[in-house]
């Protein structure tokens, strides 16, 4: 028997509470990329200071974050993150902070694979455009921000946005804290009305659009940037 | 102004300059010549600390460039450098590369900047292109450029590692006329070059370099005219390059 979708279930009352998930789903995505973008490039150029301890730093930062699952740390945030805050802020316990100890945990996350994304890029400027910046007497900040940075950037910017694709796929997992993403409110949508596969499957759609035509568009530009 | 002592350098076992010993007074125009792996492209970059070095002292204009009291940006600032491959800034305009320095180093204001860089830009014949970016001139215009961008931080003197080496035969002379005219102005330079001609007309001294020493120092006249006082290695590094 062929399975049958309830399309009764894309209504306008439900497609506003999806909306309402989606609008979340994308603010964890920009602000972890952001945040990855500047706290990776910051880790970056640690990672090839020559000062030791601050590699170092860079270094294991690095390891752990990529070397634990995303959504275990996901969870870790959401088990700490609110209580520390709460003590530390004064806050009631009452108030919800999901939102921003997601936000802090992906941005933590995110900036970890930016990094290394980011050191390749600065690696990949040739050497002789240090010398020509330091020669002209500019301090190392100088030479990162205006010379070499800007020139890394534009060679990453495809494999940025790749990695901001994935990153919004990767929000769905905000789930295990219980926040109304786009996919958990599908996934409520779906448990409410008893037609979990049908949302579930929807939700699969909307991502799969979404970061089909994101990754084309991606790849146009990469196409328009490298002519 | 510029004085180099007995400077040694070696990656790990690898020695690359062995006792270096010259200077180079104000007003002088020194080239550096010698086969490649001579030691001489590091040699020069150690004049403005972009290649440190293990033993010896560099002095410019009386400050040490080794000792870390030394503010090395500031140092820099005041000698001009001029690369094998240009390094211009692919993404700035011919201008920007012209002002950056001048902006964010000396504090110019940018219309101040601008005017300099322009006049700058003028005098080396490429007035007409300031609004382009470097990769869409060619090999001379941007070493041309190149030079622009150093004289804009009024340099009290000049390096030039290799400046035509990367260059198209045809488009060698129009680096060099711009490297004599700026000798003939009484700018302080040194450069590694195996152009001979250029050696002829402006130099001073020419310095020969192999395997990381300096194996002559000597005044023009006396290098180019009195061939047979040079070291054999010399001999059989200029008839190699002479003669064709």
């Amino acid at each position: 028997m062929a399975y049958e979708f309830d399309f009764s279930l894309i209504n306008a009352a439900n497609l506003k509470v999806l909306g309402e998930g989606m609008v979340v789903s994308l603010e964890i995505t920009l602000t972890g990329a952001i945040v990855g973008i500047v706290w990776g490039s910051i880790l970056a150029m640690m990672r090839l200071s020559s000062i030791r301890s601050l590699s170092w730093f860079s270094e294991g930062y690095v390891t752990v974050c990529r070397s634990i699952p995303l959504v275990m740390v996901l969870l870790w945030f959401f088990l700490i993150v609110p209580q520390l805050l709460q003590n530390v802020l004064g806050l009631s316990a009452a108030s919800d902070l999901r939102m921003t100890s997601s936000l802090i945990a992906f941005s933590l996350f995110e900036a970890a694979y930016c990094s290394e994304i980011i050191r390749a890029g600065i690696q990949g400027v040739p050497r002789g455009q240090l010398f020509a910046a330091q020669a002209l007497g500019m301090h190392y900040g100088q030479v990162m921000l205006l010379v070499i940075l800007p020139q890394a950037f534009r060679n990453m910017v495809p494999l940025l946005l790749m990695q901001g694709i994935i990153l919004f796929q990767d929000t769905s997992l905000v789930y295990v804290s219980a926040l109304a993403d786009f996919f958990g409110r599908a996934y409520d949508i779906g448990e409410r009305d008893g037609r979990t596969v049908d949302m579930l499957l929807f939700a699969g759609v909307v991502y799969f659009v979404i970061c089909f035509f994101a990754s084309q568009l991606v790849r146009r530009l990469h196409k328009k940037a490298s002519t | 102004m510029i004085e180099i002592n007995n400077v040694s350098k070696h990656y790990g076992a690898f020695q690359v300059l062995t006792d270096c010993t010259t200077q180079v007074a104000k007003g002088e125009v020194v080239v550096v010549c010698g086969p490649s792996g001579s030691g001489k492209s590091t040699l020069i970059k150690t004049i403005n600390g972009l290649e440190p070095i293990q033993k010896g002292d560099i002095l410019v204009n009386g400050t040490a460039v080794c000792s870390p009291k030394t503010n090395l940006s500031r140092l820099r600032s005041k000698v001009g450098m001029v690369f094998q491959h240009f390094e211009l800034f692919p993404h700035l305009t011919i201008t920007q590369n012209l002002t950056l320095g001048q902006i964010k180093v000396l504090g110019r204001g940018k219309d101040e900047a601008t005017e300099k860089g322009l006049k700058l830009l003028d005098r080396v014949g490429l007035k007409t292109q300031a609004d382009k970016y470097p990769g869409q001139l060619s090999g001379g215009q941007q070493q041309r450029v190149a030079i622009a961008r150093a004289l804009s931080m009024d340099p009290i003197a000049m390096l030039f590692d290799e400046p035509t080496s990367a260059l198209d035969p045809e488009m060698i002379n129009e680096v060099l006329d711009v490297m004599v005219e700026l000798a003939r102005e009484g700018m302080t330079m040194m450069c590694v070059t195996h152009e001979m001609g250029f050696a002829k007309k402006v130099a001073h001294r020419v310095i020969f370099m192999d395997q990381g020493r300096i194996l002559e120092d000597t005044p023009k006249d006396e290098f180019f005219g009195n061939v047979e006082q040079r070291t054999d290695r010399a001999k059989q590094f200029l008839s190699r390059i002479l003669h064709h």
